[in-house]
């Protein structure tokens, strides 16, 4: 493994390409930190990632690495077929909570149940960010979007779904945790679940998934800085930040 | 009891499920992806046996709209990959089959037809010619599709179809039906090693030693969607010069003329037959690739100065009746004959239409099928 350069550097496994985010958006951030990953583990030549649908389907625009499109939420069914093909190749999908939560809960569900190798990367922003901040399963109670205009009521639309303790009902997976992208911490945090999760793969291990609740400044309303508190506070007090599995053994809170 | 030959072997009975599935192995199929649904329950069962055996992926997916997902990943990884099911959940793989002609990605998909729409039934149709030869998912786009009618057929397409898919890397559909796929029937097994695929440097295996690429049938930068979609129909054009593939039977001198595909195309040959023993001049036509139709080879057959009418023969309500329509573009008159209640036509059925026919006037009006 190599060590972490020191300093703020472009990491090698990013392209040059300016990123289509909004400012202060946590795919940007999130991006920067699997590059590192993927660089000190030294596996960019032999990983190919699976793009979702959403805010992040230009993906394969930033990282220098082979990375496949997916339809609209069968990111998991999809690099589930590159790791069978290619086992000896470390294989992830990176996914919005619409795409990984909504249309593709099944996927997701079956390839964390076969406990399939792959590394599932999930970015919880609570909407749906590409197609204009609707209403996603992990919207907040009372939380307003394009298609909860009075805020999110539970009596007609659900409450929203943990995934990481959805996901850690099942027998099969190997490592589950859930950060929170919401300052300087929160990036030491998600670089070192995300650093986790790859080495879980690397050493054959089993399932790993992370996720990250992560500011979409854009639909949330408000200041890049207030979007960080709506993560640290808000969401995490909905969705508690932890690792739920470790080593193929649940964690209890 | 002595141990037969090992040549003996090459000719095995079989269903049509299996023989297909056989097909697959033998043409290198590396990774299987299902679902169960009747009527092509045997071939995915054949794979979960065969396919772990040689050290091959199988694997039962949650849905149809997963295994084709998987299908699609492994084709983006290189692999040679198939799915299988039947109508209702070919309707669910339309998604990926869709995604894979805009990524171009070669794939095989088998459709053992049963009725619909809905659930229909699960008995032998021919009800999804059009939404397997008109694009079937979104968008403007053709994959190939196979017909076969016998056994012997699903074996043999299966693994013609691996070799088109990565030829022109497109998805490749056999169109096949409960009556093909149940059958039982003598096959003759390949028994070469498979077909060699083509290189496939745009594949997805890591970055080693070249730049990063991606697959993606995404294309926002301006007019590059136009671009990708005129390089999609230069494709389309070049397997419609060079892949169409029809049977003629007693054509020659051929008064009566019949259309037909897959099962109703075996059971139209028995007809020309019985019709000829009768003093009726009948032949058969039977497009073999469905997309691309034999536009060509039907207009010239229907312009023939003897050719008094055609008959088109389906178990449906007339789908391939609207490509026969178009290519003989009024030089004959045109009737049908169908069958879209999951009945199979008994030749007696056919033969009947077909004198029925010989005793009309022929103003090329289309009569509605018998139910
Ligand atoms: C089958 C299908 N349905 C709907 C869409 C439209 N669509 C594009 S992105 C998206 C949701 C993205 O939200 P999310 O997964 O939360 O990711 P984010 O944009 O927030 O990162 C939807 C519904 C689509 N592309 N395909
Ligand atoms: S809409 Fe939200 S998720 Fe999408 S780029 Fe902007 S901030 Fe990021």
């Amino acid at each position: 493994m190599k060590t972490p350069t020191s300093g703020y550097q472009r990491p090698a496994s990013l392209t040059d390409a300016a990123m289509h985010y909004c400012a202060g958006c946590g795919h940007s951030s999130v991006h920067k930190l699997l590059a590192e990953v993927l660089d000190e583990l030294e596996i960019r030549e032999r990983t190919v990632g699976v793009a979702p649908v959403g805010c992040a389907v230009f993906a394969y625009f930033y990282f220098k690495c082979d990375i496949s499109e997916a339809a609209h939420g069968r990111a998991a069914a999809v690099a589930t077929g590159i790791k069978r093909a290619l086992p000896d190749r470390i294989v992830f999908s990176y996914q919005g909570d619409g795409d990984l939560a909504a249309i593709g809960l099944t996927e997701t569900v079956h390839a964390a149940n076969r406990g399939e190798p792959i590394t599932v990367i999930f970015i919880n922003n609570t909407v749906y960010g590409m197609t204009g901040g609707q209403m996603a399963p992990t919207t907040l109670a009372g939380q307003i979007t394009a298609t909860s205009p009075t805020g999110r009521n539970p009596a007609t639309m659900g409450c929203p779904i943990r995934m990481c303790e959805l996901l850690n009902t099942l027998e099969q997976p190997y490592y589950i945790e859930r950060v929170a992208l919401d300052g300087h911490g929160g990036m030491v945090a998600t670089k070192k679940a995300l650093l986790t999760a790859f080495q879980t793969q690397v050493s054959g291990k089993g399932y790993s998934f992370v996720e990250v609740l992560s500011p979409c400044p854009t639909h949330f309303r408000c200041s890049p800085q207030d979007s960080l508190k709506f993560v640290g506070q808000k969401m995490a007090a909905q969705f508690p930040v932890r690792i739920f599995r470790k080593e193929g053994v649940p964690v209890h809170a | 009891m002595k141990k037969p030959e090992a040549a003996f072997f090459s000719r095995v009975l079989m269903m049509g499920n299996e023989a297909a599935a056989e097909g697959a192995i033998r043409a290198g199929c590396q990774c299987y992806f299902g679902y169960p649904i009747t009527p092509q329950n045997e071939l995915t069962a054949y794979m979960a046996k065969h396919m772990p055996e040689r050290g091959r992926v199988f694997i039962q997916a949650e849905s149809e709209v997963a295994a084709i997902s998987m299908v699609f990943g492994a084709s983006v990884a290189g692999a040679r990959a198939m799915t299988s099911s039947s109508s209702p959940g070919i309707s669910l793989k339309q998604e990926g089959i869709s995604y894979m002609a805009g990524c171009q990605l070669p794939a095989v998909i088998i459709n053992v037809q049963r009725g619909g729409p809905g659930l229909g039934s699960i008995d032998p149709s021919q009800g999804d010619y059009f939404q397997a030869t008109k694009g079937g998912g979104h968008g403007d786009y053709h994959i190939i599709v196979l017909a076969p009618a016998s056994a012997q057929e699903m074996h043999d397409m299966t693994m013609q179809a691996f070799i088109l898919a990565d030829q022109y890397r497109i998805p490749v559909m056999i169109l096949a039906d409960g009556r093909v796929g149940q059958m039982m029937e003598p096959v003759r097994l390949y028994e070469d090693s498979p077909p060699p695929a083509p290189p496939k440097p745009w594949a997805l295996t890591g970055a080693k030693g070249r730049p990063p690429q991606y697959i993606r049938s995404l294309f926002m930068e301006e007019r590059a969607l136009e671009k990708h979609n005129y390089e999609l129909q230069a494709c389309y054009r070049q397997i419609t010069a060079t892949e169409i593939k029809a049977e003629e039977t007693e054509t020659g001198d051929c008064e009566w003329l019949i259309a037909a595909w897959g099962t109703c195309a075996r059971i139209s040959k028995g007809v020309v037959q019985k019709a000829r023993a009768q003093g009726i001049k009948a032949g058969l036509v039977r497009p073999i690739t469905l997309w691309p139709f034999p536009h060509e080879r039907l207009a010239r057959l229907a312009r023939r100065s003897q050719v008094k009418a055609l008959l088109v023969v389906e178990m449906n309500c007339g789908q391939m009746l609207e490509d026969v329509r178009l290519a003989v573009n009024g030089a004959a008159p045109v009737r049908f004959s169908g069958y879209p209640g999951g009945r199979v036509p008994t030749e007696t059925d056919v033969l009947n239409a077909l004198i029925e026919l010989t005793k009309t006037n022929h103003h090329g009006k289309v009569e509605q099928p018998a139910v």
